[in-house]
Formats: structure tokens, C-alpha cells, sequence
């Protein structure tokens, strides 16, 4: 069996992996659609289409020592990072095979030996423990990073200024990355936000920022990399505000019908997938044939595990009374 | 008498207020254009525009507190918060802001604020959004909190609510919000008194929000005369209702969903038991959730609150023996 650092580690330096798992996500997003659609799945689900350019760019600049303290929009983080589909959609389908044993659900992914600390359904939860887990680093002296993923609806939450601001002071070894991708639920961003370029709220906290193509791996791993250098050597945080868009509604309920006209189509165009695709077949390593049959052993792989999950043992009576606490150790 | 779903009784109660009076407003995340997550507002935004009814950003501290200030100018704010664990981040606000305003004003200034949230599990969301966490504001000297059970309270207490000169928290169980029931809009319930839902003489049984249709269910199938009272207020809680009741039948046991530890039915089996310690036949206890988080797994979280089957369990046990029943996760061995 593949673990999640092995899958992960397969990322590195290999931009023909890196589109397989793209491609992974989009399949394995569409496959949670459908099994929410014929309900097999319980609750709600935040799909991550068009996020995948973000999600891999991540994964592949950060190390796997690093942590990243994520939403409940979790599938592609998850999947990006190494967590293998088996446990994300064991997680997803209550499983005992799940990434938390089945009693999470869609919003909470974890998975430590990746550095993917439990993501997080409350706006703003994760930005604070991003910072925290950067100040750790630093007493450590180690030179591991925090990062921190969220919305650009939570931008308006007081835990982003309050997060931002004391890792500005504090110098902590932290990333916030705003995954700016237009919409807070059913409200467009003009009408939450009076500015549209989130990276400048850095300035008020003398931090360094950037607007980067979240629709377009290199740029956002150049961006990316910048940000997790200094980082890295000591030199502070950063804000990197991820230019995408939501491709699907904003939870399973959602048809999104309030978008504009003509702006998914527009913003379609430059769909994480398909630019990865001209840049591959530019450069030769693959053809519009290998493209297409990898989709579809992609779609048939990740049915046959669906499949195989539908009939995954679901967790004990005692795994709701598991990992609540441990008895005190100290005092007698 | 008009049916309506739990949620078309919230509709109806907020725009009866609104047309009622103009210093009542509206707002929240994606309540106005898009009228509520759960559909708890449709058609507000249309009757009574922009003005009074709005979008709020993701800042649940900043609107809430908001609505505090409001309040204390003479407005009568409404707020929905999509799901009670979010009014987290605006505790400070709610808590030790706005419960405290009468106090620190001499008496000068109120807020007659009203915030709306949904609460509950048996749904799925996992365990940062299924909570009912009124135990945070049971114990907050100047807020009121309720919660409804079906329609008619649904649209009865939120009109006291908005009505109120305090601030008033009404705790909506999201697994209501499509159950259907007939509705006498003509009806506004006192805050602090507890509703009937069933009457009988063996035993009392205390619940609120949708406990009391799972009480209700349990009695049935137990197959005894009890007398199920719907507290609906939290505080102040109906010790009149209450202390009657089990003085006629001299057995008390209070259903919550919430967890076993720090819960609002220790209140009330204390007080009965020391108002009413001789007239009592048998020991009054609390059935509740076990102190664990709520469970995404649906087979676990269907075991989460209280069930029908396990509360008729121990209403059996209530009339047969004179201890308390365990609860069923010590009576499985599944755990202490
Ligand atoms: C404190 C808090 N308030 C409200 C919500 C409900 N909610 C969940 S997702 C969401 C929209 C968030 O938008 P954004 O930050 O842009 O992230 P996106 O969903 O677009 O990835 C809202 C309002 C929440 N989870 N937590
Ligand atoms: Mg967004």
C-alpha cells in the first residue's frame, strides 16, 4: 500500500505527477458529487474544482515537515498533500478507513505525517493555529514553516488581522495564502469586501505580499516560493493572495445561480487543468491521447474505489468515546 | 390556524415583527439576497429592503456587537447565525458586552437585541457544526434563551423574542427547520413559561427544542400518563410549571441534547430535588448525550442524543425502580 508521504514525495520535481493528481482531484471531486447526488454521503461537501493548480503548488513547494492548517474546502488539499483517495473518501463516506476514523466527515481532513493538521469548518479557526505552530519553529530553532489556507471571505474575520498581526511582530516563520476565489457563499466579494485585492491588507501589518495565478502551478510555485524562502530563513511572514475561482456552488446545496453572466465560462478558459495541459503538450511530455486516456483510467480507477468504500466497515460504537482526552499524567 | 414549515413560521414571525415595528432589522450572512442559508428569510428582503435588511461579511464578531450598538440606540436588531458554533468568535460580544449594558448603565440602556442561530445534530455536519451550546449563555445573568420545538413555538417565541427589551437568544433546531405544523399566528408566548405538550399523572418528563418530540415519541411507546412539559426558555426557566408538575406525580426526568457534564437539566433536578425531596417516588435524573464530541459516522451520531427508544427505556425504569437507570453507554459497556 502507497502511503501519503510516498505519494507525496512522488510530486516532487515531476510535473507530469503533479497533472496526474490534478487530474486525481477533478475525478475524485466529481465522484463525491455524484455519490452526494445518489445519497451515499451524509452532511455537506465544499468541492475544490478549479483549485488544483493552488493545491499542487502548495504541496510541492512546502516540505513535508512543514504544516498547513486548512478549511473544510479540504478534498484537493488532502489529495494534493499526499493523503491517499482511500482515506479521503473513507473520511467523506464515514468509514472506518477514513483519515479520522470516519467520525470528521467531508470537512476534516488530517494527516500528520504530511503535515496536514485538521482542517478546519470554522472561518478564520486555522490562522491562528498556523501562527502558533510557526512560532513553535521558532523556539524549536527548527526550519520548518506554518502555513495557513484559507478564504478571501475570511480576510474579514478578526482572527486573519489579529493571525497576521502578531506574526508580523513576532517575525514567526508563517505563510498565510489566501485562496481568493471570488466567492464566500453565495455572495460575490464586491459585495462583502470593499477591496478586491486582499494581499494589500497585508500592509497595515508592514508584511510583504503578492497577488499570484492561482489558476497556473508555476506561478504559484514561484510565489509561493518566495514567501516560504523567507520564511524559512528567518526573515517573517508573508501574504500570497491565490487569484482563482470557485468552478462548482459553494456546498452540495448550492447551483450557484447567482454568478454573473459569462463569468465561469470566462474564467473556464483558464481552467488549472487545461492551462497545465498547453504547458505539458508545449513541452512535449505528453499528447492529447495520453491526456485523455488518463482521464479515464482515472475515473474508472476512482469508481472501482468508490465502490470498494461503499462496503468499507464503518467505525466501532467506541470510536465516538476515542481520542477526547487522555487522563491527566501530571500531580497526585 | 395556517401550516407551515418550522422555517415558514420564522419567516412569518420576523415579518409580522417588521411590519409591526420599523425599528426592527435584519441581517447576517447571505440572509437578504440569498434569504438564509436554510431558508429561514425568504421574501424579508423583498418586503422591507436594503435598508433594513442586509448581507453581513464573514464577521460575526463585528455584525453581532453591531447589532448590540443598535440595540442600545433604540433599534431592535435581529441577527441569524447560521450555525451556533460561529457566534464563537462573537462571544465577548454577546456575553460580556451585550448581557451586560442594563447593569453598567444604571439601568439607563437596553438592548433588545434578538439573535437567531441553528443549532443540533442528527444531520451530518461533524462535530464544529452540530453542537446546541446553550449551556455558554445558560449560565450569562441578562441574556434569555430559548428554543423551540415545532412550528407554532417556532413562530411564538421569536416574536417574544424580538418583543423582549433584552437580549434574547433563540436556539433553532436545524432539524426542524422542514417539519410542518399548524400555526395561530395571534399567539406570542410569555418568556419563561414553559408549554404543555402532554399531560399525565405517573411521571414528568422536561425537555426542550427537539427533545420534546422525541420525549413525546418515548411516552408513547413506553405506554404510560405523563405529563411532558416544553420548557422552551431556558432562563428564566418555568420552576413554577416545573415544581407543579412533579409534585402531581412525584417522578422527574429531564431529556437534553447536550452533553452530560455542565448541562441545564443538573438546574432543574437539583431544584426539584431539594424543593420537593419528600414527595418524590423515585429519583429524578437527566438523560443527555455522553461527554463526546458529535460524531460525523451516521451510525454513531444517530446513537448521539437521546433516542426515542432509550428514553422509553428509562422512563420504564423511572416507574419500576427507585434509582436511576444508567445511561446506555454504561448499561452497553461501551463506556463509563
Ligand atoms: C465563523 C464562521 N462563519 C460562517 C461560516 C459559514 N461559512 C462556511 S464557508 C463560508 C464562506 C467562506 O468563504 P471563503 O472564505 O471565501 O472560502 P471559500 O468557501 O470560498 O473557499 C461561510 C460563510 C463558518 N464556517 N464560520
Ligand atoms: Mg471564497
Amino acid at each position: 500500500m502507497t502511503t501519503s508521504l510516498e505519494r507525496r514525495n512522488a510530486l516532487y520535481g515531476n510535473d507530469l505527477a503533479c497533472y496526474e493528481r490534478m487530474v486525481e482531484i477533478r475525478e475524485f471531486e466529481k465522484i463525491t458529487n455524484a455519490l452526494f447526488a445518489a445519497g451515499s454521503i451524509r452532511g455537506t461537501t465544499h468541492l475544490a474544482v478549479g483549485q488544483e493548480a493552488l493545491a499542487l503548488g502548495m504541496a510541492t513547494t512546502l516540505k513535508p515537515t512543514d504544516v498547513i492548517a486548512g478549511t473544510y474546502r479540504s478534498h484537493a488539499l488532502a489529495l494534493a498533500f499526499g493523503l491517499t483517495p482511500h482515506s479521503v473518501l473513507g473520511e467523506i463516506m464515514g468509514k472506518a478507513t477514513g483519515c479520522c476514523g470516519g467520525v470528521g466527515g467531508s470537512m476534516h481532513m488530517c494527516d500528520t505525517s504530511v503535515g496536514v493538521l485538521p482542517t478546519s469548518a470554522i472561518i478564520g479557526g486555522g490562522m491562528p493555529i498556523a501562527a502558533g505552530a510557526a512560532l513553535a519553529f521558532q523556539v524549536q530553532k527548527s526550519k520548518n514553516i506554518g502555513v495557513a489556507l484559507f478564504g478571501d471571505g475570511a480576510t474579514n474575520i478578526g482572527a486573519f488581522h489579529e493571525s497576521l498581526n502578531l506574526a508580523a511582530i513576532w517575525k514567526l516563520p508563517v505563510v498565510f495564502i489566501c485562496d481568493n476565489n471570488v466567492y464566500g457563499e453565495y455572495s460575490r466579494i464586491n459585495t462583502t469586501t470593499p477591496i478586491e485585492d486582499l494581499h494589500k491588507r497585508a500592509e497595515s501589518f508592514a508584511m510583504p505580499h503578492m497577488a499570484i495565478d492561482g489558476m497556473d502551478i508555476h506561478a504559484v510555485r514561484k510565489g509561493i516560493s518566495e514567501a516560504v524562502d523567507r520564511a524559512r530563513s528567518g526573515g517573517g511572514p508573508t501574504l500570497v493572495e491565490a487569484k482563482t475561482y470557485r468552478f462548482s456552488g459553494h456546498s452540495r446545496a448550492d447551483q450557484a445561480l447567482y454568478r454573473p453572466e459569462g463569468e465561469l465560462e470566462k474564467w473556464q478558459k483558464r481552467d488549472p487543468l487545461l492551462v497545465t495541459e498547453q504547458d505539458l503538450i508545449a513541452r512535449k511530455l505528453i499528447t492529447q491521447d495520453q491526456i485523455d486516456q488518463m482521464k479515464s483510467t482515472m475515473e474508472s480507477d476512482l469508481g472501482a474505489l468508490a465502490k470498494k468504500v461503499e462496503s468499507d466497515p464503518e467505525p466501532e460504537l467506541s470510536a465516538m468515546f476515542s481520542n477526547i482526552w487522555t487522563p491527566a499524567k501530571a500531580g497526585k | 390556524m395556517t401550516a407551515m414549515r418550522v422555517r415558514q413560521a420564522i419567516v412569518a414571525a420576523l415579518a409580522d415583527e417588521m411590519r409591526a415595528d420599523e425599528n426592527v432589522i435584519f441581517f447576517g450572512e447571505d440572509v437578504a439576497e440569498a434569504e438564509g442559508p436554510f431558508k429561514t428569510s425568504e421574501g424579508i428582503l423583498e418586503e422591507f429592503g436594503p435598508v433594513r435588511v442586509r448581507d453581513t461579511p464573514i464577521s460575526e464578531m463585528g455584525f453581532t456587537g453591531a447589532a448590540v450598538g443598535a440595540a442600545m440606540m433604540g433599534l431592535k436588531p435581529v441577527v441569524e447565525i447560521m450555525f451556533i458554533e460561529f457566534l464563537g468568535v462573537a462571544l465577548d460580544q454577546v456575553v460580556t458586552e451585550g448581557a451586560k449594558m442594563r447593569y453598567l448603565s444604571n439601568g439607563t440602556l437596553s438592548v433588545p437585541m434578538t439573535i437567531r442561530a441553528s443549532v443540533g445534530s442528527g444531520l451530518g455536519f461533524g462535530c464544529q457544526h452540530s453542537q446546541t451550546l446553550e449551556h455558554w449563555f445558560a449560565s450569562t445573568p441578562g441574556l434569555k434563551v430559548l428554543m423551540p420545538s415545532d412550528a407554532q413555538s417556532a413562530y411564538s417565541l421569536l416574536r417574544a423574542a424580538i418583543q423582549d427589551p433584552d437580549p434574547v437568544i433563540v436556539l433553532e433546531p436545524r432539524i426542524l427547520y422542514a417539519e410542518r405544523g399548524e400555526v395561530d399566528t395571534s399567539k406570542v408566548t410569555k418568556i419563561g413559561k414553559a408549554s404543555m405538550r402532554a399531560t399525565g399523572s405517573d411521571i414528568t418528563i422536561v425537555a426542550l427544542g427537539h427533545m420534546v418530540n422525541i420525549a413525546e415519541a418515548a411516552i408513547k411507546a413506553a405506554g404510560v400518563s405523563a405529563d411532558l412539559v416544553d420548557l422552551q426558555t431556558i432562563i428564566p426557566w418555568d420552576r413554577e410549571t416545573v415544581l407543579a408538575s412533579v409534585k402531581k406525580t412525584g417522578r422527574l426526568i429531564v431529556v437534553e441534547e447536550a452533553p452530560q457534564s455542565g448541562g441545564w437539566g443538573s438546574e432543574i433536578v437539583a431544584t426539584v430535588t431539594a424543593q420537593l425531596f419528600s414527595s418524590l417516588k423515585s429519583a429524578p435524573f437527566r438523560i443527555t448525550t455522553p461527554d463526546v464530541p458529535v460524531p460525523f459516522n451516521g451510525g454513531l451520531e444517530a446513537r448521539f442524543a437521546p433516542t426515542s427508544d432509550d428514553v422509553a427505556r428509562q422512563i420504564k425504569h423511572a416507574l419500576s425502580q427507585s434509582g436511576a437507570p444508567q445511561p446506555w453507554w454504561v448499561a452497553e459497556g461501551v463506556a463509563k
